[in-house]
């Protein structure tokens, strides 16, 4: 056959998609619950750090039924939805809703005779999605844990928020002012001493990075304010 | 017949192993994938694990286009490599996700960036095309070595400079909030270079490895 003809040049682009497409579809399909396993395992396991347990992914399995008490969806009137798995709510989807829509994920953990509260968060930094994990002592208000991950921050710059260094900053902080009003946590940019207790250092270099954070922590938290004054 | 078969390393193979590696650098000769080396080189270990991605894919993309090198229609060869890149670079990033849930994470978006690696499709063009898929192999391990040592040059100067780390260890001590917490170079007022952190200073760390290479190679000084 003529390789300069336009028959060749289809036939050759056809069974190449087709070749290309499948063989792609089958890795897909068999990488597919290894895969899920892995994101679910790293959801728990961010959950538990949230809390100061620190666990393999492969522990966390185990480590999560023993410490998380209750899996709570939330109304943004703060009353509790029944009906809907908290674990199986993605954050992505709700934050797109309008605000009295949304299902608000809470967990309740019990470590050593305390309850604590773990708030999910999911908001955007610079390139792509950011999203977090804030442990609350039983005041509802003290930060006694947080936790940042993200999809493609700059590594070395805004990638940092998932560092122990930037997450630590926020342990001891606390979200309400002296006369519980919520305030939440900033991030600020030139630094902030560590008795500010509604701020930590941004990250140089990842200025916008960081004021995502803060946005997120503002606008997640603010949600499960109504359910904290209620109970 | 031809003449008596190629020994599979003589002279002129290892040559395309070698050459990538000084004289004809992929980054600091052809100045291309700068894109990337200025993206993930802050820190030592993405750049190394880039290093290795890139490796795997140039290899077998050019293996695979110089063996349909003879059946690519001449029309639409670019998007048939281009395909075939963007393929390969899928099938690593779901196996990482699957099986090195880790290093996937640390990878995040740069594996989705070979695709669009001026290097790849530079050697699949200049090189799979027109050569045996042994050479072609050759040949893109040689180019992914000669981008991978400029990235880890890069990298080791930038977080050593920048953060005091090398791959995330402390080794130049540890930097506190004042200097009586600070250990090594900190406690005697050493600071980090933030600057090192940002972009513009991996193009000049980059020229500067450039005029360091041409002071040593001759050859590649143009009239």
């Amino acid at each position: 056959m003529d390789r300069n003809s336009n028959a060749y040049t289809f036939l050759f682009a056809i069974i190449m998609v087709i070749v290309l497409g499948a063989s792609l579809a089958f890795i897909a399909e068999s990488t597919k619950e290894a895969r899920k396993r892995n994101v679910e395992l790293e959801k728990k396991q961010n959950i538990l750090s949230a809390i100061g347990v620190n666990v393999s992914r492969d522990q966390a399995e185990l480590d999560f039924d023993t410490y998380i008490k209750k899996q709570l969806t939330v109304k943004s009137d703060g009353s509790i939805d029944t009906l809907v798995n908290a674990f199986t709510i993605e954050l992505k989807k709700e934050v797109k809703r309008a605000t009295e829509d949304q299902s608000l994920p809470l967990y309740i953990a019990e470590k050593d005779g305390k309850t604590y509260y773990i708030v999910p968060l999911y908001g955007a930094g610079l390139w792509d999605a950011i999203w977090g994990y804030i442990g609350l002592d039983s005041d509802e208000n003290t930060i006694i844990g947080a936790v940042f991950d993200h999809k493609g921050e700059t590594a070395g710059l805004g990638a940092e928020i998932n560092q122990s260094w930037y997450e630590d900053q926020y342990i001891g902080d606390k979200i309400m002012d002296e006369n519980g009003n919520f305030v939440s946590v900033k991030a600020i940019k030139g630094g902030t001493p560590l008795s500010n207790l509604h701020g930590v250092d941004a990250i140089s270099g990842g200025t916008i990075t960081s004021d995502g954070v803060t946005d997120m922590v503002e606008e997640r938290l603010a949600r499960y304010i109504p359910y904290f004054k209620n109970n | 017949m031809a003449a008596k078969k190629e020994a599979l390393l003589s002279k002129q193979n290892r040559k395309l192993l070698s050459d990538p590696l000084n004289d004809n650098n992929p980054i600091a000769v052809q100045v291309l994938g700068i894109c990337s080396a200025l993206a993930i080189t802050v820190q030592l270990k993405p750049a190394i694990v880039m290093s290795i991605a890139v490796l795997f894919v140039l290899a077998a993309s050019n293996v695979i286009v110089s063996l349909l090198r003879n059946l690519i229609p001449n029309r639409i060869r670019i998007i048939v490599q281009l395909l075939i890149v963007a393929s390969l670079v899928i099938i690593v990033d779901l196996s990482l996700q699957a099986y090195a849930y880790d290093v996937s994470k640390e990878l995040s978006i740069f594996v989705g960036l070979i695709i669009t690696n001026c290097i790849i499709m530079g050697r699949l063009e200049a090189f799979a095309l027109a050569n045996t898929p042994w050479k072609a192999f050759l040949d893109g391990i040689g180019n992914a070595l000669g981008y991978g040592v400029i990235l880890i040059i890069i990298a080791f100067f930038r977080e050593l400079l920048g953060s005091g780390k090398l791959l995330g260890f402390e080794i130049l001590g540890h930097s506190g909030k004042t200097i009586a917490d600070s250990t090594g170079l900190y406690a005697m007022g050493y600071m980090n270079n933030g600057f090192m952190l940002l972009s513009p200073m991996a193009l000049i760390t980059m020229g500067i490895i450039i005029w360091v290479q041409r002071s040593k190679n001759r050859k590649l000084i143009e009239k």
